[in-house]
């Protein structure tokens, strides 16, 4: 079937069966790759993106749930210049491999949208995707950076 | 054509040391029929020695400077999120006078002549590169200036290097204007290197050269990679271990939408279709039968992995067995354990690969290209040089891409359909099919004064295969080397002031693969050893700082390095043996590959579970080249090693290894991870040595024996668990 969205500000459609996952629709149908493969039961949080501003995890959400609806993918995070989310990334120097890296940082700035300050104990309860690198300490620094960032450009 | 990797006649021959032997190789050939004081000597150098590079540090094959004064750094190691790529960077950057900017890090393609003969992997690339990197670098400078002198007109010694540019009286040359239109160069011999204090780029803490590639999500990886007209492949894997698979039924599948071809060659049987899902849709209603040779549960495996069980070999022979060492004392004995671990790595495994006119190329995620390609070439038929393995970023390595056959399955495939053929594994072959850690089981004995000295330490480990697993040693390595080096990392007994230290290790085949993970032995070995020092000193009421540091006497460079770094550790964290407001300290040191590290974890117990406060770790690797990413490397071996230590144990039911994802595979997550890393790297020596790995020795150990100290209760088994 015919499955039309608004992905990173521009309306694309892609021709697919509807309980495609929207994680594969995305990468191999518009050729985005920057939401990665993870494990495919929504368990690592890889594939995190925003649908409607939710965060959500793509490998085990049907393309079909995307009709008419707005997505953004990492390739749309920060638009013109970097999301203060990358920002406090790259200042943090977070990513090793870099392959999870993806994921958390759309996971974080969804959680920044409702939570603009979070906690140490906020962060453990909404960031919960796995890391094998293991470079989460950084990234928790990295999340109140962008916490900060993100309140100074307000 | 003008660029400077094009070598032609009229070149002097340089001098510099080719490094063509393979040290392991040697190390094999020169061990087979050897004596055990022979093997004992390569055991122990294994631990702390450094080999030479084993590839080809041919200059032009590493460095070209195109034109558009692009300095491209073709890589033959592979970056897989240990920063090898900033840290090779800063090394060329050092001698060839120009910012790491200036300097583009790319995957040499095999193709290009640039192989390392065996893998990425082992803390080793920075280690190995240290001198060729920075002389390949320096030839190509002067190679550089002498030919600007020529075009310029002026004595080479009137030319002076600033950030790339030459320039004498007045004019000047950029690296690129220096190459444009040049196809012979002279090639000098190697330059003196510049001394560590002339330094400017190296020790500096310059951001990854892979960061905003890694923060925009830019399509770097093996499972990003694309050919035009790509299909994609799923291939069947085994769910069970020690088990034959036969009568494959594809009349189902072969009905199923998207399927374009039911693969059934060389060893295996896989579905191409039009798309990813389609072809993972259509594997699984392939049909077979499992004919299972043996039946295997976890209890067969911990019998079989036993102390007293299978080869032994003695690794470490210096005086006697405890039980026979003379005069009084008491004897203390212990048992470890550490599971079966997965690599768990975040990208799965796959290729692919375009089959065209008797060639192919094949973009995959590996740590060893070279390998991968003989292999390709091998089960094809073809010639090496009509193989060109294209290595991406690795969505994380750890070993678990020390054999990737999903490149020759990719090339198979291709060929069969005749267009490109992407194919990966899904997350369930990935942990169903993984290379895994063999489990290990570990007794630890020990003799006491009634003064409380340690007249004697002896260390049995029994584990399975890691480096015989390894596609590249030949059959007869097992039999020459007899104790697996892998698996006995971090095995023997760094205390040579205890008068009888010995290591003793049993190897017994196991029914699933094991191999490299990160670390190898290190880990549960290290677990072992430092959780029973921490018990003599708790027995003998004396510090567990001062214990080690009375047990290392010699004055050798090694021991002195071990020593500074207990220190340091000790010292930053205010190391006590008390329990303050329900937090305990635990302390553990281990040196690996020559790196030594301590580190001290604070941690209590909350609502029955271990909460880790705060890591201090002390390491020397010597000069770090870029001390950030070195941090990096310590605060994610502490995170994997928590990880390790608390969460993660693969099990075996009935064949079938559980379990199949994240999540159910427990490992840490933010919420384990502690608010607090502290670092401390001491330089004690004059090179850049491995960082990746040492790391991982003390953590399990030192959040042991924290626990020890926090509940009185001593855990030997990992991971360890509380309540």
């Amino acid at each position: 079937m015919k499955i039309t969205f608004t992905i990173n500000g521009t309306e694309r459609s892609v021709e697919v069966d509807g309980d495609t996952p929207l994680l594969w629709a995305i990468r191999d149908g518009l050729d985005l790759k920057g939401t990665k493969f993870g494990c495919g039961k929504a368990a690592c949080g890889a594939c995190t993106l925003h649908v409607d501003g939710q965060a959500v995890r793509s490998c085990s959400y049907p393309a079909k749930m995307a009709e008419g609806k707005v997505i953004t993918t990492i390739e749309g995070l920060g638009g013109e210049a970097l999301h203060p989310v990358q920002q406090a990334w790259k200042e943090e120097v977070v990513p090793q491999c870099g392959y999870c890296q993806p994921g958390f940082m759309m996971a974080t700035a969804a959680m920044l949208e409702k939570i603009p300050n979070p906690t140490d104990e906020d962060i453990d309860n909404n960031i919960i995707n796995v890391c094998r690198c293991g470079t989460y300490y950084r990234m928790r620094k990295a999340i109140h950076r962008a916490a900060a960032i993100a309140s100074k450009a307000q | 054509m003008d660029k400077s990797k094009n070598k032609k006649k009229g070149v002097k021959r340089r001098k510099f040391l080719k490094y063509t032997g393979a040290s392991l190789a040697l190390m094999i050939g020169g061990t087979w029929l050897a004596r055990n004081p022979i093997r004992r000597t390569i055991y122990a150098s294994a631990e702390v020695t450094i080999g030479p590079y084993p590839g080809d540090t041919t200059p032009q094959l590493w460095l070209e400077v195109t034109p558009q004064n692009e300095i491209l750094l073709h890589s033959a190691k592979v970056e897989m999120g240990q920063g090898t790529f900033t840290g090779l960077a800063q090394l060329a950057a050092e001698e060839l006078e120009v910012a790491v900017e200036k300097i583009k890090v790319i995957h040499a393609e095999t193709i290009s002549g640039n192989l390392d003969l065996f893998a990425t992997g082992g803390s080793m690339s920075i280690a190995t590169l240290w001198v060729p990197m920075r002389e390949m670098a320096a030839i190509m400078r002067e190679m550089m200036r002498s030919k600007a002198a020529e075009k310029l007109g002026v004595a080479i010694g009137d030319l002076s290097l600033m950030d790339g540019v030459f320039s004498a009286q007045g004019k000047t040359l950029t690296y690129g204007e220096v190459v444009e239109g040049v196809t012979e160069w002279d090639v000098p011999d190697a330059p003196e290197l510049k001394p560590k204090s002339a330094f400017k780029i190296i020790g500096k803490e310059i951001p990854r050269v892979d960061l905003h590639d890694k923060v925009v999500g830019a399509p770097i990886f093996g499972i990003d990679a694309t050919y035009p007209d790509m299909l994609y492949a799923s291939v069947v894997r085994p769910r069970l271990v020690d088990a034959k698979m036969s009568n494959f039924d594809f009349s189902e599948a072969e009905k199923m939408p998207g399927v374009v071809k039911i693969v059934q060659e060389h060893n295996f049987v896989a579905v191409v279709a039009e798309s990813h899902v389609e072809a993972l849709s259509a594997r699984k209603k392939i049909k077979f039968d499992y004919t299972p040779n043996n039946t295997w549960n976890l209890a067969d495996i911990k019998e079989k992995i036993k102390v007293g069980t299978g080869t032994k070999t003695i690794i470490q022979k210096n005086g006697d067995s405890p039980k026979d060492i003379d005069g009084e004392g008491e004897i203390i004995e212990m048992e470890f354990r550490s599971p079966i671990g997965a690599h768990a790595q975040m990208e799965p495994n796959g290729a692919v690969a375009w089959y065209k006119d008797g060639k192919v190329d094949i973009k995959v995620s590996t740590q060893v290209p070279k390998i991968t390609r003989d292999e390709v070439a091998k089960v094809m038929g073809i010639s090496t040089d009509d193989v060109n393995i294209i290595p991406t970023f690795l969505g994380g390595g750890f070993g678990r891409r020390l054999h990737t056959p999903n490149a020759v399955q990719a090339a198979i495939l291709s060929r069969a359909v005749g267009r490109p053929v992407k194919s990966f594994l899904d997350r369930k072959q990935e942990f169903q099919n993984d290379t895994f850690r063999p489990p290990s089981h570990h007794i630890m004995k020990g003799k006491v004064s009634p003064k409380g000295e340690l007249l004697g330490l002896e260390h049995s480990i029994a584990s399975g295969d890691t480096l015989f697993n390894y596609t590249i040693l030949p059959k007869i390595a097992n039999s020459a080397i007899r104790a697996d080096i892998g698996s006995i990392r971090g095995g023997s007994i760094m205390y040579d002031g205890i008068p009888n230290h010995r290591a003793v290790y049993y190897h017994s085949d196991l029914p699933f693969a094991t191999s490299f993970w990160r670390s190898l032995g290190l880990l549960a070995n290290t677990f072992a050893i430092e959780s029973f020092i921490d018990e003599i000193a708790i027995k003998t009421n004396q510090s567990p700082v001062e214990l080690r540091l009375k047990n290392l006497t010699q004055e050798d460079a090694h021991k002195v390095r071990i020593r500074n770094v207990i220190k340091a550790a000790a010292d930053k964290a205010g190391y006590t043996d008390e329990v303050r407001d329900g937090v305990a300290m635990g302390f553990a040191a281990s040196i690996d590959a020559g790196t030594p590290c301590a580190q001290v974890v604070e941690l209590s117990i909350v609502n029955d579970e271990i909460k880790i406060h705060k890591v201090t770790a002390a390491m020397d690797c010597g000069i770090a080249v870029n001390p950030d990413q070195v941090r990096a490397q310590v605060e994610g071996c502490i995170c994997m090693g928590i990880s390790a230590s608390m969460f993660e144990q693969m099990d075996l039911r009935d064949n079938k290894l559980y379990p199949v994802n994240y999540g159910a595979y427990e490992m840490a997550l933010m919420r384990n991870t502690p608010k607090e890393i502290d670092v401390v790297l001491v330089e004690g020596a004059d090179f850049a040595g491995p960082v990746g790995e040492p790391p991982l020795g003390p953590i399990g150990a030192a959040i042991g024996n924290a626990l020890r100290r926090l509940t009185g209760k001593r855990l030997t088994e990992l991971p360890l668990k509380v309540g």
